[in-house]
């Protein structure tokens, strides 16, 4: 049974005045399996916190259907064992950090003598030590996105769905933040996150879903989305004169004293290795470059413009690799 | 009572505590009960009719606008600083939020009144009233009125905004005052279709004279127990009805 499964989820908002109808979400597939960490990455407006509002109840979907643990998300008892922190939260600024975790821990029918252990140990762990008694309304954002933390766990979730959980974090809070993540991954929980930052998500993730004009466009394991995507090779080398080395290999860049060539194939690099060697240059490295999760997103966005010929942003730019059009200094 | 409910009222009740708005009506309601002995002096007759009289006004208009005021910005407030989204992403239906609401402001306006009311006898006492029950019952059908007017804004405000919320509540209220005259207005119009259409508003729209028992109170006539029997139950009931109807309109709210 997996932890969330979304099947061809559809939603579509009206404006208010024209009655124009807006498909936000156009079909949603992806599946969350127990136990993993997954993200859920596309840019700002693509569907994300659409589909998670879904799946949380606060929106309804037009078709689809939605299982958290093999039970429909729209009943009220299938979120008993889910946590949730939505995106820039905002809490009651009257109550203390304490009594708002009292609060949430109320709406799930927990024992009290647990609640109270449980809270202390929460606070602690969000690294909210000391200002438990604060007014929210003194928090500082990194200190809210904590706290909401901390409410999403104060039921012991199985499941934890979190909406854009680094924005408004400093790199102390982002990286507090994975080592809980990941804590938690140890502690058999399952984490469905929201991002749009990449480098937060690949260092975490084990699947990935690219969520992109709502619809998901890729899904799967990400190191076999990064393995499955072309390679290139990268050899840095030096001691040689570029007269030399472009009577090898043509095309290369020069860097701090270093030249390094790009190339397509291992067949080419050993080529390549060798005739620098044979002319006493020296090999510094020879890098083979897999594709990042950050190709692999520009791609699909690259992807998206061609596929929508209405679409004006056609420069969204590649993956960003080295330009082999000769000796740049 | 589940333990979620409890909690949303509960939150609700110290939301309202933590108000300095809701203190300062208290006060202002408190101040000018105490003024009218003030008004009592400058007033030929009765000293102590007077001072009930003005005393009582005072009361009730301070406990309307408190829970007009904070009626209208109960669920709104919830879903525009999206505060909601916490309580309906945990095992809450929204009709259990909307209930927790409810209970939460009606526990505020009891103390709001309870406050007011036990100064106003220790007012009254000292005054050389003594304790009179009717004040005790006034104040009940003041309350069970008030639960008409914060289930009135609750309904507006769990679908518009504050200020449309305001003037849509003031004016049932207003309406609620007069409303018994629709029913005697009815008879004098000559086109049925004009009666019937008078008399289902008579029907759908809140009669609030039914709590308004001052006139009894101060002039010290004889109170119809049957009579504040009736008006406890159509408080019931008219408050069961505005919470269904509007539990049907927050079950199909989005929250964008």
């Amino acid at each position: 049974m997996k932890a969330l499964e979304i099947k061809g989820l559809k939603k579509s908002f009206r404006s208010n005045f024209l009655l124009r109808k807006y498909n936000i979400l156009k079909g949603i597939d992806l599946d969350v399996e127990k136990g993993e960490i997954y993200g859920f990455l596309g840019p700002n407006g693509a569907g994300k916190t659409t589909t998670i509002k879904c799946v949380m109840g606060l929106l309804a979907p037009d078709a689809g259907e939605i299982l958290v643990d093999g039970q429909p998300a729209r009943r009220t008892a299938a979120r008993q064992r889910i946590g949730f922190l939505p995106e820039n939260p905002y809490f009651y600024d009257y109550l203390t950090a304490r009594e708002f975790l009292f609060f949430s821990a109320s709406l799930f029918n927990l024992p009290a003598t647990e609640v109270k252990d449980r809270v202390a140990a929460l606070i602690h762990r969000v690294g909210l030590s000391g200002r438990e008694d604060l007014k929210l309304r003194k928090f500082s954002k990194g200190m809210i996105q904590r706290l909401g933390l901390a409410q999403a766990l104060v039921n012991d979730p199985d499941l934890l769905i979190l909406d854009e959980p680094f924005s408004g974090l400093d790199p102390v809070g982002r990286k507090d933040l994975r080592t809980l993540i990941l804590s938690l991954r140890e502690a058999g929980k399952t984490i469905f996150f929201s991002s749009h930052i990449l480098q937060d998500m690949e260092l975490m993730v084990d699947r990935v879903g690219i969520i992109l004009d709502g619809a998901i466009r890729r899904q799967g394991k990400l190191s076999e989305l990064i393995s499955r995507s072309t390679q290139y090779y990268e050899v840095v080398c030096d001691h040689i004169s570029a007269k030399e080395l472009s009577r090898i290999q043509p095309v290369f860049v020069r860097r701090d004293g270093q030249f390094i060539i790009t190339l397509a194939s291992d067949a080419d690099v050993n080529l390549v290795v060798e005739s620098i060697i044979h002319n006493s240059g020296r090999i510094v490295a020879v890098n083979p470059v897999k594709m990042t999760l950050e190709d692999i997103f520009f791609s699909e966005m690259a992807g998206e413009a061609f596929r929508d010929p209405t679409s004006r942003s056609g420069g969204t730019g590649g993956p960003g690799r080295p330009a082999a059009t000769g000796e740049k200094t | 009572m589940k333990p979620a409910v409890k909690g949303i009222a509960v939150n609700t009740f110290r939301e309202s505590a933590r108000n300095k708005m809701f203190y300062l009506l208290v006060f202002f309601g408190i101040l000018f009960a105490l003024s009218s002995k003030l008004v009592s002096f400058l007033t030929l007759g009765d000293a102590m009719k007077v001072l009930k009289d003005t005393g009582l006004a005072a009361i009730n208009f301070f406990c309307v606008l408190i829970a007009i005021f904070t009626g209208i910005n109960l669920v709104y407030k919830e879903i525009e600083k999206k505060t909601a989204y916490n309580i309906l992403s945990k095992p809450v239906s929204r009709d259990e939020f909307i209930i927790g609401k409810f209970l939460g402001l009606a526990l505020t306006m009891l103390t709001a009144l309870g406050a007011m009311a036990v100064i106003f006898f220790v007012f009254v006492a000292v005054s050389g009233g003594g304790f009179d029950l009717k004040i005790a019952v006034y104040f009940l059908m003041l309350y069970l009125e008030l639960l008409i007017i914060i289930a009135i804004s609750l309904l507006f405000s769990s679908f518009t905004t504050p200020i449309l919320s305001f003037i849509f509540t003031v004016s049932l209220y207003l309406i609620g005052q007069i409303i018994w005259t629709y029913n005697e207005f009815a008879k004098y119009l000559a086109i049925p279709l004009w009666r019937a259409f008078t008399q289902v508003l008579y029907y759908l729209l809140p009669n609030l004279n039914k709590f308004n028992i001052k006139s009894q109170v101060v002039m010290g006539t004889a109170l119809d127990p049957w009579a504040l029997l009736f008006s406890g139950l159509y408080a019931l009931g008219y408050v069961l009805a505005l919470l269904a109807l509007t539990i049907l309109v927050f079950r199909r709210r989005e929250f964008q």
